[in-house]
């Protein structure tokens, strides 16, 4: 292993930048006459716009131009879509409703973009918004999913009857109800998987700007996939070729999902840029994206777990509601069930498995994919289960686990996943040892010395990343292939620019795929720069979410460098005077076998330039390669996270004292990053299982719509967390690599809610564990007590 | 946030003047509540008047056995100050528990008294150690200063100067935060004066900080937790909202009391 190559702990070559304010972020840019937007947004969750009257708004100072729905839809272009088509049982497609980017005659949810205006500045534009007389006629509004299917629920939109979106299914229902009924003991578990608002560090921004001369138009805008985003725009909304649009994502703060989407306002922007004639901003404010970002998770679920008399699980069965919100975002259709159904045997051999999901609007913000997406929601149901069905069974949850691990790969699941490598085994072994699992009588009873309960938790997790082989997701009903592709430039003197079509907004991409430039190059990682974000220096590529970076996107590049590593020998065959079959390519250094002749990397490059030393006939000169590289599986991440919780009984308050993660992500590139990647994850999965908390009341008002009320993870909500890892390679890429991106956010809530589960002795509490909400159920116990 | 005029009052005078002449005016002693307020469009002053440049309005002062604090003291200040540090640690404590750091530079003792928020600390403190707000006018004893949510005796041309605390033999400030906001879900406020008990309590009352009578009879009698042991507050009058229902309120006061008896020792 060399200083910088793979497997090396790395700094990160961005940081600099970003920790000297020397980012360039959307809202940085600022485009000559720009102009700017400001969206007003309905204050009722469903309400039918009778009247939009602009004409005092319009008389003040600065303002550009006022468009409503209307307008938008004068223009004759697509709505927005979901690009996945799921199909109920009986093989109907599911009913997406229109979704304009500006509503139309009727309002959906609270946020829904009603009209726009366009000023000189945000202030002006904010002032005049004001002024927009906005006749409502409000609407009753469908607010809790589990009543949204309901006879007499109010109906959201007409394509959808009932509200319901698809009422989807896989497995095996028949075997499963049999292995229920067959069963010696069945854990049954009802939960709500809470709704969570993504909330990035930087707010969703968007410039747009057209330019007359050539047709075409450059959109700067907040994103995790701008190719993605260029063809939707092109394909589906119809503004412009493909290409005559150009999409620049440049540096993001966080995305976790929400920036993978194709939102009303990026639409907006670039149409308005046009009919106005100026590049036109916009930046949402922070009260904007909780009422516009799509959010996450909100899975309504009942569950069920059959077990023998040895504690071996024979069948589970899972019916979910999911809340999708009112309209279908880009993903979301895919999220509660391709990428939350098909992991629900999660490390263990279940014979039989049946899973249900009811996909249903409502008039709340939509729901997509965010960190995990529907891993979580799955792993969150099989570790709940195992855990409570070893107490129900009193035996010790980690036996369980053991007993019922699937142990030889590969291992085809009940529910189409086929596992390709793992050790769960040595990923609980090593957790349980770092943990000091023996110990925990003796810490808890510390504890109750201290008047404080003491309880641990397991998730051993399992999840499916390196999204995904592009002929199978077309079959599941996927718009796109889920391919990578790379380009590696070498220029003249040995440096290195190396074109991704991932997109990095947090996950350190310019350092990670550098290491792995250096170490098959040999050359510092100093001389290789990472380009991506931008459709006109990329050709195309499929951006970053679900863990993929680094198995696909890094095997693209794997791909390419193999490419580039063959011509160069053609180039150095000639240089040395020797057979190209001669010619061995080692740490930057190309030799021929059995001689001292030699050439270094940088006169090699050189001459594949100069092009003087080989007949250009036969090798053309230059040496620049790309590559696509496209899985044949998904990758199996998994590990094993213990939490340890101390309670106050008193105030229910709960403090996690202790973390063990051991993680199997396969090859590892830069330890340092990947443990960042686990720190943030937990510490996600914490908020979600702690602290987060999405409140819609009756009316669809979102009363957790600021900091004030919603609460986010702070480092003092989390101890120092102690992360290792195993390692089995991933055998279906170049490099072995599986991902990390999520692992932490998957694990997290359902050790989080064992641990507390066991130190209150109840199960019955959902997310958050809020102090009041632990503090209630331990009142509850207690009155059962009391009475028994 | 919509356009306003600053202003910046050079004297107590020429501050007074300006909250009778200038429309729709509001002091600026801090603004750490304030401007979020006003840049959300929730507030929307037209004329500010900044009270920062006034001299002697800040500082912490020892006079007999009471400890006066200038209206324009930064939270840091009193947390840090060595004065306060050793005749009353409890308010030093409490003001190293407002906000974050960056609340606490620019946060005033004076903004936060007069704004009475029903989730903020310093409530608790000026009722229960019984102190007395001096305003440009008279002085007001903490009995009957706070009216309700956001309300005061102020007038609306006074303005705080000075807060004078009376030293106790033994006070403490125990606090349970609410998760988002950070603020004081219930905050409870003990001190032991040589001529009475005080309990106050700030973050539970649906209309403000209150004082709880039925502990501090209890505490009288002998000042320990164990005096509080089976005590209870009726969750009537008290806020409910997401974060904690009435009843959870009630009971943390309950809590926070014993646990603030407990750290005055």
């Amino acid at each position: 292993m060399s200083a910088t190559g793979i497997g090396a702990a790395v700094r990160r070559k961005e940081d600099f930048r970003f920790i000297t304010g020397r980012g360039q972020y959307t809202d940085d840019i600022r485009r000559p006459g720009q102009a700017h937007i400001h969206f007003i947004r309905s204050p009722h969750a469903h309400a039918r716009i009778r009247a939009i009257d602009g004409a005092a708004a319009a008389r003040m100072p600065g303002v550009v131009a006022i468009f409503t729905g209307a307008d938008f839809a004068e223009a004759r272009l697509g709505n927005l879509i979901c690009g996945w088509t799921v199909l109920s049982k009986d093989g109907s497609p599911m009913k997406m409703a229109p979704h304009p980017a500006i509503a139309v005659g009727k309002a959906n949810h609270v946020g829904d973009a009603v009209a726009v205006v366009i000023a000189d500045t945000p202030a002006q534009a904010k002032d005049a918004a004001e002024r927009v007389q906005i006749d409502y006629e409000v609407l009753p509004a469908v607010i809790d999913p589990a009543k949204a299917a309901a006879k007499g629920t109010p109906q959201i939109h007409e394509a959808a009857p009932g509200n319901t979106i698809y009422n989807w299914h896989l497995g095996d229902a028949e075997a499963t109800a049999a292995a229920l009924k067959a069963a010696k003991h069945v854990t049954k578990l009802e939960f709500v998987n809470n709704r969570l608002v993504p909330n990035a560090m930087e707010p969703r921004a968007a410039i747009a700007e057209y330019d007359a001369g050539s047709e075409s138009f450059t959109l700067w805008y907040a994103s995790q996939n701008p190719h993605v985003a260029r063809l939707v725009i092109s394909a589906f909304i119809g503004l412009a070729p493909e290409h005559k649009l150009r999409v620049i994502a440049p540096d993001v703060g966080g995305g976790f999902g929400s920036k993978i989407f194709i939102y009303p306002e990026e639409v907006v922007c670039l149409w308005a840029s046009k009919k106005v004639g100026r590049p036109v901003k916009w930046t949402a404010e922070r009260t904007e994206s909780f009422m516009s970002d799509a959010h996450g998770r909100d899975h309504v679920t009942q569950a069920e777990m059959a077990f023998d008399a040895d504690g071996k699980i024979t069948g589970l069965k899972v019916h979910t509601i999911a809340n999708l919100g009112a309209y279908m975002s880009t993903f979301s259709s895919a999220v509660p069930t391709f990428l939350y159904a098909t992991l629900l045997s999660g490390q263990y051999e279940i014979p039989h498995i049946y899973c249900e999901v009811d996909a249903v609007y409502t008039n709340t913000v939509p729901v997509d994919a965010y960190r995990g997406a529907g891993r979580p929601e799955a792993t969150y149901v099989v570790e709940r289960l195992v855990e409570v069905g070893a107490r129900e069974l009193g035996m010790d949850p980690a036996e369980l686990r053991k007993k019922n691990f699937v142990r030889s790969f590969p291992y085809q699941t009940s529910v189409a996943s086929l596992y390709d490598a793992g050790d769960y085994h040595a990923s609980l072994h090593k957790a349980l040892q770092i943990h000091d699992y023996k110990g925990f009588g003796r810490r808890k009873r510390e504890s109750e010395r201290n008047g404080r309960l003491r309880g641990i938790g397991f998730a051993t997790y399992i999840e499916a990343c390196g999204v995904a082989p592009s002929a199978l997701v077309g079959q599941l009903g996927a718009g796109v292939g889920l391919w990578e592709s790379a380009e590696v430039r070498v220029n003249p003197t040995g440096s290195v620019e190396l074109l991704t079509g991932c997109h990095q907004h947090g996950q350190g991409h310019e350092t990670t795929f550098a290491q792995v430039v250096a170490e098959r190059l040999g050359i510092p990682i100093e001389q290789v720069s990472v380009v991506h974000g931008d459709t006109d220096k990329v050709q195309f590529g499929m951006g970053t979410y679900g863990s993929r970076s680094g198995a696909v996107g890094i095997s693209a590049i794997v791909k390419a460098l193999d490419k580039v590593e063959a011509k160069a020998k053609k180039v150095a065959a000639h240089l040395l005077e020797a057979a190209e079959g001669d010619i061995v390519f080692k740490d930057g250094k190309f030799t021929v076998a059995g001689t001292d002749k030699s050439a270094a990397w940088g006169e090699v490059t050189l001459q594949a330039y100069v092009a003087h030393k080989f007949p250009t006939s036969e090798i053309e000169p230059g040496l620049k390669e790309g590559a696509f590289y496209d899985p044949t599986n998904f990758t199996f991440p998994a590990g094993c996270h213990i939490c340890e919780v101390e309670i106050d009984p008193d105030t229910g308050d709960t403090q996690i004292v202790a973390w063990t993660a051991v993680d199997d992500f396969g090859t590892v590139i830069n330890p340092m990053i990947v443990e960042g990647q686990v720190h943030g994850g937990v510490a996600q999965g914490v908020g979600q299982a702690l602290l987060e908390h999405t409140v819609y009341d009756s009316s669809g008002q979102l009363v957790t719509g600021s900091y004030m009320d919603y609460a986010m993870p702070r480092a003092d909500n989390l101890p120092s967390l102690k992360v290792d890892m195993t390692v089995t390679k991933c055998p279906s890429n170049p490099l072995g690599i599986k991902g990390c991106g999520e692992a932490g956010a998957i694990a997290a809530p359902a050790a989080v809610m064992n641990a507390i589960t066991n130190a209150i002795s109840s199960e019955d509490i959902d997310m958050p564990a809020t102090p009041q909400s632990v503090w209630a159920a331990l009142q509850k116990v207690s009155k059962s007590r009391a009475a028994a | 946030m919509y356009a306003f005029t600053y202003h910046r009052a050079s004297g107590l005078r020429q501050a007074t003047n300006m909250l009778n002449k200038l429309e729709d005016a509001k002091l600026l002693a801090g603004g750490q509540t304030l401007l979020p307020t006003m840049k959300q469009r929730l507030a929307a002053p037209k004329n500010l008047i900044d009270l920062s440049r006034i001299d002697g309005l800040s500082g912490v002062e020892l006079r007999g056995r009471s400890l006066v604090i200038g209206a324009l003291t930064s939270h840091h200040d009193v947390a840090t100050s060595p004065v306060v540090q050793q005749n009353l640690p409890a308010l030093a404590q409490l003001a190293s528990m407002i906000g974050d750091p960056a609340v606490r530079y620019v946060g005033t003792i004076g903004g936060s008294v007069a704004n009475n928020d029903p989730n903020a600390d310093y409530p608790a403190a000026v009722l229960g150690l019984g102190a007395t707000v001096i305003t440009t006018a008279r002085r007001i004893a903490a009995d009957d200063f706070f009216k309700s949510l956001f309300e005061t005796a102020l007038e609306a041309d006074e303005i705080i100067t000075k807060i004078s605390f009376p030293i106790p033999k033994k006070a403490a400030y125990v606090k349970f935060r609410n998760q988002a906001s950070r603020y004081a879900l219930v905050g409870v406020f003990v001190a032991k004066r040589p001529s009475e008990i005080r309990v106050a309590v700030t973050g539970a009352g649906a209309s403000g900080v209150f004082r709880v009578p039925s502990f501090e009879e209890a505490l009288k009698k002998r000042f320990s937790p164990k005096s509080l042991e089976g005590l209870t507050v009726s969750a009537d009058g008290l806020a409910s909202d997401i974060h904690g229902s009435a009843e959870y309120r009630a009971h943390l006061i309950g809590v926070m009391a014993r646990r603030a008896v407990a750290q005055a020792g």
